[in-house]
Order: C-alpha cells, then sequence, then structure tokens
C-alpha cells in the first residue's frame, strides 16, 4: 500500500495561501533540478505535517504545517516556481 | 465520613491519569511517515555519536547489543493526538552509549537514514529516559515503525524519537529539528501539550 498521495493533495492547503493554483505550476527541484509540475511530486500526508518530495530523488519540496493558528509553509526544496499568470 | 469521598473513588481508570490532555487512547499502533521507508540491514546498520572534537564514537549492530539490551515498558504520546499505553520494548540505554563520550554541549541532533532530524537536550537521553530500541510488541522494529532500530525518548511527543537513527551529534545551541524547524516545539512535552512554538 503506498503512503503517499500526488501534488495535488497540496491544493486544499495551498489554496488559502495563494490566489493561484500552485499545483499547476512547475517546480524546479533544488537537489537534482527535474521541473515538473508539483501536482507530480509525492506528497505523504501521514505525519505531523504535509511533506511533498520530489518524484525523481526525494528531495523534500513542500512542507505544510498547520501549527495551532499558524500555518507554516516551506518552498525551500524548490528553486523555482513557474506559474501561469 | 465515607460517602463525602465517595465521588472521588474508583472512577478514574489508571488510564486516565496516564493519558496526556488533547490525547486519545489507540489500541492499533499508527504509521506516520514523512517520507520513503528506508530499508537499512543490519549489516549495514551503524550508530554514530559524534562530540565537538570531531571525535566519532561507532557501534555496529552487534556492538550495540553487547552494551546489553533491557526490556521497557512505556506509554507513547504522539502529537497527532494519539497515545498507546503500556508498550513493550527492547532496547541499549543511552547511558551505555553515552558513558564515554565527553561533551561540554548541552543538546543533540538526532540524525536518521532518510534525512529525518530532531533536536533533544542531552539531559533528556540520560537517567534512564531514553534508549535505541530494536524491537516492540516482541517483534524486531519493523522498518515502517522505524527498524532496525529508532530512538526512544517516551516522555516527550513521539516524534522526537526518530526512526531509522543513525547518529547523534553534540550541538551547542538547541538548534531545531525537521518538525521544529517547521513550527513544532522544541522541547514538545505532552504534559504540557506542548505541541507548537
Ligand atoms: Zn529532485
Amino acid at each position: 500500500m503506498p503512503n503517499h498521495l500526488d501534488g495535488n493533495a497540496l491544493a486544499g492547503v495551498l489554496s488559502d495561501v495563494f490566489t493561484m493554483d500552485v499545483t499547476a505550476a512547475r517546480g524546479r527541484c533544488g537537489s537534482c533540478g527535474r521541473t515538473a509540475p508539483v501536482a507530480e511530486a509525492m506528497v505523504y500526508p501521514d505525519a505531523p505535517g504535509l511533506v511533498a518530495r520530489c518524484a525523481s530523488c526525494d528531495h523534500v519540496l513542500v512542507v505544510v504545517v498547520t501549527a495551532g493558528e499558524r500555518l507554516v509553509l516551506s518552498l525551500a526544496g524548490l528553486d523555482a516556481i513557474d506559474l501561469r499568470v | 465520613m465515607p460517602f463525602a469521598t465517595r465521588g472521588f473513588s474508583g472512577r478514574r481508570g489508571q488510564a486516565d491519569t496516564r493519558v496526556p490532555p488533547g490525547q486519545t487512547m489507540v489500541e492499533k499502533w499508527p504509521v506516520l511517515s514523512a517520507g520513503p521507508t528506508p530499508q537499512v540491514e543490519t549489516r549495514d546498520w551503524e550508530l554514530t555519536v559524534q562530540d565537538e572534537t570531531g571525535t566519532d564514537h561507532r557501534w555496529s549492530w552487534d556492538e550495540l547489543h553487547a552494551l546489553g539490551v533491557e526490556d521497557i515498558t512505556v506509554d507513547i504520546h504522539c502529537v497527532t493526538h494519539w497515545s498507546k499505553l503500556g508498550m513493550a520494548w527492547r532496547g541499549v540505554s543511552l547511558d551505555k552509549i553515552l558513558a564515554n563520550v565527553r561533551s561540554e554541549h548541552r543538546y543533540v541532533m538526532a540524525h536518521s537514514y532518510g534525512g529525518y532530524t530532531t533536536n533533544l537536550p542531552l539531559e533528556d537521553l540520560l537517567d534512564g529516559k531514553a534508549w535505541i530500541a530494536t524491537e516492540a510488541e516482541g517483534e524486531p522494529l519493523d522498518p515502517e515503525h522505524g527498524g532496525p532500530a529508532r530512538l526512544l525518548v517516551p516522555h516527550l511527543y513521539f516524534w522526537k524519537s526518530a526512526k531509522w537513527v543513525r547518529g547523534l551529534t553534540m550541538m551547542p545551541d538547541n538548534d531545531p529539528g525537521f518538525w521544529e524547524q517547521y513550527g513544532y516545539h522544541l522541547y514538545g512535552d505532552p504534559w504540557k501539550e506542548q505541541r507548537y512554538r
């Protein structure tokens, strides 16, 4: 049983933060350079937060933690995000 | 006055006093993972403790066991609101592992196969409060539960009990580990509900 989902699992929580659909954007992995739609990332939801990893190299791309009244978002694993405006 | 105390006796089960605020007891053991499950063979497994001199202290699987494995029965409390009471573990006390490690530093970063990290005060790993656990509920620790070996620090939320542990690095400051960087508490006492910072 796979314990991860695809990047569309990020859509709900990211729509609270961004006006555009970030899962449709192309992101470049800060580790291996793979450029792919964020929706293709592997999302591990069964943890104290949502963790999205690169489908090529497992590098952590996105972390979302709902910490009580706060939402903590890290996009540090992506070195570029290409959004259609 | 027997009936003055009646309402206070007998009704509160033992479990009530063992389950911290905001937690619910579970029978099954949930699996939480933030990444792919590392598959580490015991013949390849190694624990490294690094102090500020840069000296690495290393134990192979057999060397770890030679320190002496003990039975541990403890309650565990996960920050995702479940608690599992009376779990039977086997492992090696950190007191034995750290006995010959000299460090002036007060904090430790635990490192795992797969890249996970979590920070702890050194004193929380000593005096019979923490182990490198290799068995749970009578079985070798399953990879999905952190096998072959995980840190076991039951008095703190369970994210501090790093799965797939491979190393401990002494550090001068309480630098945040993986979840701690993203808003989780630096210490994580379940009895004080130290979930977030
Ligand atoms: Zn990558």
